[in-house]
């Protein structure tokens, strides 16, 4: 009869061949290095930027120490072995000096961010939002940045930074994620090229929503940015990040850090949509998406705010974490994870309580579907000296079809005896019959499928501000084409 | 003179079985557009069974022929019958977490008025059409920005269904015992939305176990179903007959014509 197909195999399967929007490559000429790495690569990349000796010794520090380290294999993720002698750690839009103004831009640059919808003349941008745009390893275009500074706030890519702020920099890199904290942040302290920088001074609240937009292009190149924000007491400021990537049958390698710095009263809010390329239904390309993210709630009454949507990547392996070293400060974790095609995804958050009266919430919702196998992993941990900590955690995993995996890796380290934990984890299925009621109003399966997992991703999908849920919406709808359970 | 109304729905001997449990066997059964028609049966007749081949649920085997307007409905899937306009208000509606029941009926109402080629409502018109329906079952405006179902009661789980009904203005709606659970008072509610809904152009498949509810939405006709078999149909007489007599008599007599 008519609804077989509602159990067929093949519609479990069939993954459309183009539904990567993002997968085009930017005819743009560009400075790739020779793949590689040793030390004189890495001299060679900070040399390039004219970096102060400090952070040269910084970086070569880190890849001594980075070359002792062994690759992590800890993770609930199949990752062939890599090979970082077979990867360019530098590539660069050739006419990448440093631009007076928006209208330097390469037009083909700028004809790439359109594609992706990221209009970068400042007039166009919507409600006010700021952006960076880098673009494989450096950042080409700052928006809004003289309407910014006139508040005193510094909105910058990582590079200008060290040229014109060294003392703010200084003072906070690797501070939230030292270089000896893991392989990946030691590649990237070592490696890193670009990304971004903001500081918000004292007092000041950020008039608009800051944003760097990632997009890798090159070919044989891994991206390795580093994102720094300091809020200083009583600031405000929220920040949100978007990625992509072309489609290609490689396998490429996106090793970011990002630190965030709240000092008394102020809060961070970093919301992040990844749409780095999944690779295709049989796993063969896609990004490996290695990323350390860690705020440091170092202030009294500081808040750190992590909204995450991530759709894409082949694998990604990421923990935005929250320090809450301040009396009476607050950590937030806010996840939507969707695995499908043959992606893998390790993810969750680490809330470490230090102060008194500090509180962490959790809220992780994944979705698996196709082969998709994914796996939230967090920790809980209640230091003696934290007196009075709560922590809420909510893990909810959404299962479609047969072939995909959903596990859950709550880990509590509680050495205050006052604490009080709360942990909750959902398993569902989309059922049978419900796909049926939404069938039977008009709505096709797919339909049915988006409206359904938007509705359980609601709660993470609000915290995002308005234009980028619009987004997230839609890209999980496309994630899901075709994934019928 | 009387003009012959045109048929909505044919349904000629019509057989389904789930798990080689056979229960619809040859059932036949005329619809003509803009009349009312109540199918009242026994437990285990076949009456919900009915209700889901004709909506399109997965799960049957089914032989026999359902026309709609002319149209093969059993070889479409259950999204185009909506689209040609069938509608049916669930015996036990779902729960769709997050999903506020304005955003769902937008979705749907767009959507099956692009598939009939009309332009999607401007929000302002959207969320007029929203209320006024809303009133018309007595739905508490609070309910439109709820997730769909969740949390509401049995009674609201039905109100909700007629205004969805009311919303997706259907040429075959289906009733599947949208009385049981009501008290009197939603009872007369809902049926007094059916009612206003009903036209020319629409026609209303009733189902349920009890006459009462036929008193509220009176029929042009009633369907006895048993055994997977319409054995009896006459007009509203035949509701209070049941009322009185039971089932068994019926059954008696099929059997001994048999």
């Amino acid at each position: 009869m008519a609804n077989e197909n509602l159990n067929d195999d093949a519609l479990l399967t069939r993954w459309a061949e183009d539904d990567y929007a993002f997968g085009f490559v930017s005819n743009i000429e560009q400075d790739i290095d020779p793949k590689g790495l040793n030390s004189d690569v890495v001299r060679l990349i900070s040399a390039r930027k004219g970096e102060p000796d400090w952070l040269l010794e910084w970086r070569l520090k880190a890849f001594e120490h980075w070359q002792k380290m062994p690759v992590p294999e800890w993770a609930h993720l199949e990752i062939p072995p890599l090979d970082f002698q077979d990867i360019s750690y530098y590539a660069a839009p050739k006419a990448a000096k440093k631009l007076e103004s928006l209208d330097e831009l390469d037009p083909e640059i700028k004809a790439t961010y359109d594609k992706l919808g990221i209009p970068l003349e400042e007039q166009l941008i919507l409600a006010g939002v700021a952006v960076d745009a880098v673009l494989d390893s450096v950042s080409v275009a700052t928006t809004y940045k003289a309407r910014l500074a006139e508040q005193g706030i510094v909105f910058c890519s990582f590079s200008e930074a060290v040229h014109e702020h060294p003392e703010l920099v200084r003072r906070s890199l690797g501070k939230v994620v030292p270089y000896t904290d893991n392989f990946y942040a030691a590649l990237n302290s070592a490696v890193f090229s670009d990304g971004s920088f903001v500081y918000i001074p004292k007092g000041v609240r950020c008039p608009m929503e800051l944003s760097t937009y990632f997009r890798i292009n090159a070919a044989g190149t891994g991206q390795f940015e580093r994102t720094l924000i300091v809020a200083e007491e009583g600031a405000y400021v929220s920040y949100l990040e978007g990625c992509t990537a072309p489609k290609r049958d490689e396998n490429q390698l996106h090793a970011a850090v990002v630190e965030l710095v709240a000092m008394d009263d102020a809060e961070i809010r970093y919301a992040t949509v990844q749409n780095w390329y999944p690779g295709d239904a049989q796993g063969v390309g896609g990004i490996y998406n290695f990323v350390t993210k860690r705020g440091l709630c170092r202030g009294r009454r500081s808040k750190i705010s992590w909204t995450q949507v991530e759709t894409g990547s082949a694998i990604t392996w990421k923990y935005p974490s929250v320090v809450l070293q301040g009396d009476d400060s607050t950590g937030e974790f806010y996840s939507v994870a969707l695995a499908a095609r043959a992606q893998q995804a390790d993810t969750g958050t680490k809330m470490i309580h230090i102060g008194r009266n500090t509180t962490s919430r959790i809220v992780s919702k994944g979705i698996s579907a196709g082969r998709g196998q994914n796996a939230y992993r967090g920790l809980v941990k209640v230091r003696e000296s934290a007196v009075n900590a709560r922590n809420y955690s909510q893990c909810d995993s959404l299962l479609m079809g047969d072939r995909c995996g959903a596990h859950t890796y709550p880990y509590f380290e509680i050495n205050c005896p006052d604490a009080q934990v709360e942990h909750e984890a959902t398993t569902s299925k989309i059922e049978e019959d419900l796909l049926y009621y939404c069938q039977q109003r008009g709505l096709p399966t797919e339909e049915a499928i988006a409206l359904i997992v938007n509705g359980y991703a609601k709660e993470v999908l609000d915290k995002l501000p308005m234009e980028f849920a619009v987004e997230a919406r839609k890209l999980l709808a496309i994630s899901l084409e075709g994934s019928v359970g | 003179m009387t003009l012959q109304k045109p048929t909505l729905l044919q349904i000629r001997n019509l057989f389904a079985s789930v798990q080689n449990r056979t229960i619809l066997q040859g059932l036949n059964l005329e619809v003509p557009t803009g009349e009312v028609h109540a199918i009242m049966g026994p437990n285990g007749s076949g009456k919900s069974t009915l209700s889901h081949v004709l909506a399109g649920r997965p799960g049957y085997d089914i032989q026999g022929e359902v026309l709609m307007d002319g149209q093969d409905l059993l070889a479409l899937e259950p999204e185009e019958r909506a689209w040609l306009g069938v509608f049916l208000a669930f015996q036990y509606p779902v729960e769709i977490p997050g999903v506020s029941n304005t955003n769902f009926m937008r979705s749907a109402v767009n959507k099956v008025r692009s598939e009939r080629g009309l332009a999607p409502l401007e929000a302002g018109d959207f969320l007029k059409h929203l209320r006024e329906k809303a009133a018309l079952v007595q739905l508490d405006p609070s309910y439109l920005s709820r997730p769909v179902n969740l949390g509401f009661s049995g009674g609201e789980k039905k109100r909700n269904e007629i205004f969805q009904l009311a919303m997706l203005e259907p040429r075959l709606a289906i009733l599947d015992e949208t009385d049981s659970g009501l008290d009197i008072d939603a009872l007369r509610i809902v049926a007094e939305g059916v009612n206003s809904l009903r036209n020319n152009q629409n026609s209303f498949l009733v189902i349920t176990h009890y006459q009462r509810l036929l008193d509220y939405i009176r029929p042009d006709v009633v369907h006895v179903l048993m055994d997977g078999r319409i054995v009896r149909s006459g007009d509203y007489t035949l509701a209070l007959e049941l009322e009185s007599k039971g089932y068994d008599w019926l059954r008696d007599e099929v059997k001994s014509n048999a």
